[in-house]
């Protein structure tokens, strides 16, 4: 029976050149049209919208950060209201974690990952579909509520009884509760596409020790991702349910504890902070290896610190609750565990170090941004050391010193890691050159604006500032750094105009990539810029951990698979041994359907709790017609 | 006709703040607590420059280095990835030790600062929306007497705030005398500390509880110990009758608009518990939780529309007749 089929089916070992190309193309691309395009299973154009998405909320909460500074710029400015101010504050951290932070980096996971492993979709496609809509809906869902003033003010953290139904009787911290689910389901979804496609769709030969060091980071953020979100979906859940039917999780009067409430939300939030980390540290790797001319040294290392910071992020979150009331010998052995996630990433920068020592720097913007990276970093690395005693923590904790230490954390960390990134992926995303000239303005104007506006942050701090207040008093003493700090903000914002310029005129008139401008190791730059619907025509064979630096002129492939319906090789998981061929899901428009009736359901459970009733009806609908069976030629087989 | 008494008796239409409020600041330590934090602080910070430093300095030097021929990036040196991979062994191994030797560091300066004492006067502050219930009580009964948003310590004697909360979580933070702890619904947690000089400290919550969070101060006055006997004897006392017939007039009103439902005030009829205790609130050096500064036309501005000042706070804007507005004020000032 299989010989037959076998016999039938058309293979591109029967197929050359232009001929094989237009084939794969046919099958592969995304449906025209609008629906086509609602459609689309594509990693890439599901990847494009993502990061696209993501930056769309960065544009957002940066906006707000901005009307904050205005507010904080002068004592007892009437700017913003106390209620504004709360809402605002509130709206710009959950955006900044929940809808630009996390998803941006599973967003260039979801477009790099398949490339660098050298396969030709995703896995789970539908599911990367899903998750897309999930976060545009839940994101539109949060937005929508603030601009009809339902915006969440209770914080990003909703600490209980604020936000309980008793002190916060308004829809706003609903609408935070069940924002998170949204998102959190989308993040589950593609942690385990990752995982899936780094394990089993690895073109052949590319081994554990040769996977990318940005794979691998994204690897460990998805095990992280996949570990942590359950606790906060718990915690909002319990939240929503306190709220809307009286249960009791967090009712100290019924015998629940607000602080139950707060070991869930650390226990989540942070691993959540390397979550947002960890991809940094990947796209670092990735960009120094390329603009050192040499791979990063220590690759062994590098990966067992990513591991290592995955496993310790675990047990750091009492650091958060210092102050709390805990018995003071354990809040002393968080002190030691904090600080001793300190190891790992000192192991990781000096490996970058020692590359830089070895490698011949090219001055490219990627490298710039790592560069301040770097500098940056440590700078809230160690004033993170400071944070995790807990002595200086009973000063500092809910300061403006925090809020200075986790931005150069953040932003130092992850953003400008992730704005490198821009600069070295999208050449490869849209076939075009983004302008150096910019870049280099950009890069200085964010170094010199970011430390401007929230190194004064420390002081502020140490002088008594809390956070989250909504204004000072003029005899405070606050003044004059709160002006500078907000000068520095204006700076920095300014920078993020230019680098939103340089996308604009360069996907326009950006001078052409070609298939590899910086001349990198890695598959992604083995396929054209932008890749093709499938990605690649012959899936190739990985004999070195820097494929594109070995083989010089081309590299080696396999043959065998279908040319006449979607089908990916699945390897083994350590040696990445061809194992067989799987068919790979069309495009569909069930994901979207499923994603709008879970939606519904989401948002009709924060209101009434028959919503879980009449909304599952139409969500058991989409999930038939999603698996609905199509009998594909596999299964005959 | 119910006037509005800011712009009457304030000259400008922002009220002025300026005066003293206290200080409030980790790097200013005026108790045994915040110094030996602010000591642990510098210790780290030394540290920390000293790291950030080399690392840059690894950096600068790491790029102004130019060896290798940028056209064979795969051309390594075995000697110089041997030797590289020992650094970063060795300055890996250079971190365990430093963190390790910080947190060494760290807890001893946690066992001083949480250090307890038996002898210490114990207060309870119990955390308000967006104000601070202070009961002293200490020693026998009859010396327990409540106050609000304004604490006063000897200076020299260990004081333990026993914390609580009436609503949602708040945290007490007087940084000049030492690190903050929340007061936390459903739970009671403790903080001792000891103020080495006299003098007036801020302190304000520090854990975002809603509206008014930012409106939500206090002031410490450490007193010498002999000042703070005489103070806590009057304090213990309840309000002295008005004599003057304005003060007269301003007691009856004090009940007959309302006031007395929310407000108590020892000694008279007035015993409402949902607002801070005025029972000598003329004596007090803020208005509404460390939010102005104590004078007439502070408080008048307060009584006549507590809402301008402190938008969403819980007390309401009565209506009021200028004169009896004037003898409201004229009262609660005798309540020395």
């Amino acid at each position: 029976m299989s010989m037959v089929a076998e016999q039938r089916e058309l293979r591109d070992d029967a197929l050359n050149g232009l001929q094989l190309s237009t084939r794969l193309e046919n099958i592969w691309r995304t449906p025209s049209g609008f629906f086509g395009a609602l459609a689309s299973v594509d990693h890439k154009v599901v990847g494009r919208r993502y990061i696209v998405t993501a930056f769309a909320f960065l544009l957002l909460g940066g906006l707000l950060a901005v009307l904050m500074r205005v507010q904080l710029a002068g004592p007892e400015n009437t700017f913003l209201s106390a209620d504004k101010y709360n809402q605002i504050f509130t709206m710009h951290g959950s955006t900044m974690m929940f809808l630009f932070a996390v998803p941006v980096m599973e967003a260039f996971a979801v477009y790099l990952v398949p490339l660098m492993v050298g396969t030709r979709n995703i896995a789970f496609p539908r599911l990367n579909a899903f998750s897309y809509w999930m976060f545009l809906f839940g994101g539109c869902f949060l937005w929508i509520s603030f601009m009809l003033n339902v915006g969440p003010d209770v914080g990003w953290f909703a600490y209980v009884p604020l936000s309980s139904l008793q002190y916060t009787p308004t829809k706003r911290p609903d609408v935070w509760a069940q924002m998170i689910t949204f998102t959190e389901v989308a993040a589950l979804a593609v942690a385990v596409e990752i995982v899936v496609t780094v394990f089993k769709q690895r073109a052949p030969g590319m081994t554990l020790d040769r996977i990318p060091l940005f794979v691998w980071a994204m690897l460990v953020t998805s095990f992280l991702v996949m570990f942590a979100m359950p606790s906060i979906m718990v915690a909002s859940t319990s939240l929503i349910l306190d709220r809307l039917v009286n249960t009791r999780f967090y009712d100290s009067s019924s015998g629940g504890h607000p602080l139950l409430w707060q070991h869930l939300f650390w226990f989540f939030g942070h691993p959540e902070v390397y979550i947002i980390f960890i991809p940094g540290t990947g796209m670092v790797s990735a960009i120094l290896a390329t603009f050192t001319r040499r791979p990063v040294v220590g690759y062994p290392v590098v990966i067992l610190s990513l591991i290592a910071t995955g496993f310790l992020s675990f047990g750091l979150w009492v650091h958060h609750m210092f102050v709390t009331g805990l018995p003071q010998l354990g809040a002393g052995l968080f002190t030691a565990s904090s600080m001793l996630i300190a190891v790992p990433s000192g192991l990781q920068i000096f490996c970058w170090l020692a590359t830089l020592w070895d490698g011949r720097p090219v001055y490219r913007t990627p490298l710039l941004f790592v560069i301040g990276f770097i500098v940056i970093f440590v700078i809230g690395g160690l004033s993170g050391v400071m944070v995790a005693s807990v002595p200086i923590d009973t000063q500092v904790h809910d300061t403006y010193f925090v809020v200075a230490h986790f931005h150069y954390v953040l932003i130092g960390g992850a953003v400008f890691p992730l704005i490198g990134a821009v600069y070295y992926w999208f050449p490869k995303i849209a076939g075009r050159m983004l302008s150096e000239r910019l870049g280099l303005w950009h890069f200085w104007l964010a170094f010199v604006g970011f430390n401007v506006a929230f190194f004064p942050m420390h002081i502020l701090g140490l002088i008594g500032m809390p956070r989250r207040v909504y204004t000072y008093t003029a005899d405070m003493d606050w003044a004059h750094l709160n002006l500078l700090s907000s000068a520095g903000a204006a700076i920095f914002a300014l920078s993020f105009a230019l680098l939103l310029v340089n996308v604009i005129y360069s996907l326009r008139s950006g001078a052409l990539a070609g298939d590899n401008p910086w001349d990198a190791s890695t598959l992604e730059w083995a396929t054209t810029s932008p890749p093709p619907p499938q990605n690649f025509d012959r899936i190739p064979i990985v004999k070195h951990r820097d494929p594109l630096w070995f083989h010089n002129e081309s590299l080696p492939v396999v043959a065998g698979l279908s040319v006449e319906r979607r089908e990916v090789l699945l390897t083994s998981l350590a040696e990445a041994e061809p194992q067989i061929r799987e068919a790979s899901p069309d495009p569909s428009i069930w994901p979207l359907l499923t994603a709008i009736a879970t939606t519904v359901f989401f948002i009709g459970s924060i209101f009434t709790p028959w919503a879980v009733l009449w909304g599952t009806p139409p969500m058991a609908v989409a999930l038939i017609g999603w698996f609905w069976p199509t009998g594909s030629k596999e299964d005959e087989e | 006709m119910p006037v509005r008494m800011r712009t009457a008796l304030v000259p400008s239409a922002t009220l002025p703040l300026a005066a003293c409020a206290g200080r409030q600041s980790a790097l200013d330590p005026q108790g045994l607590q915040s110094d030996q934090i602010l000591r642990t602080f510098f210790i780290f910070l030394i540290v920390a420059a000293v790291v950030w430093i080399a690392v840059v300095i690894a950096l600068c030097v790491g790029m102004l280095r130019q060896k290798r021929a940028a056209d064979q990036p795969l051309a390594l040196h075995r000697s110089f990835e041997r030797t590289s991979g020992r650094i970063v062994f060795v300055l890996g191994l250079a971190t365990l030790v430093i963190v390790l030797g910080l947190s060494i560091v760290s807890y001893a300066g946690q066992r001083t600062v949480f250090a307890k004492d038996e002898n210490a006067l114990t207060l309870k502050i119990i955390g308000h929306q967006w104000w601070w219930e202070v009961r002293y009580e200490d020693g026998s009964p009859d010396k327990n007497f409540v106050t609000a948003n304004e604490i006063r310590i000897p200076t020299g004697q260990p004081v333990k705030v026993e914390l609580e909360s009436a609503d949602v979580i708040h945290s007490f933070w007087v940084p000049s005398l030492t690190g903050k702890m929340d007061l936390i619904t459903g739970q009671k947690n403790e903080l001792q500390f000891t103020a080495k000089n006299a003098g007036t400290y801020r302190g304000q919550c520090a854990e975002f509880c809603g509206h008014q969070h930012a409106h939500m101060a206090f002031a410490v006055l450490a007193l010498s110990p002999d000042e703070f006997d005489r103070w806590r004897d009057h304090e213990n006392q309840g309000a002295s009758s008005p004599t003057d017939p304005l003060g007269k007039q301003g007691e009856q009103l004090f009940r007959a608009r309302g006031c007395a439902l929310c407000h108590t005030i020892r000694g008279t009829l007035a015993g409402g518990q949902l607002g801070p205790d005025l029972t000598h609130v003329g004596s007090r050096t803020t208005v509404a939780a460390g939010t102005l500064p104590m004078s007439p036309a502070t408080l008048a501005a307060w009584i006549a529309d507590p809402q301008h000042i402190k938008p969403g706070n819980f007390m309401p804007r009565t209506p009021l007749q200028s004169d009896e507005l004037i003898a409201i004020l004229h009262y609660l000032e005798q309540l020395k």
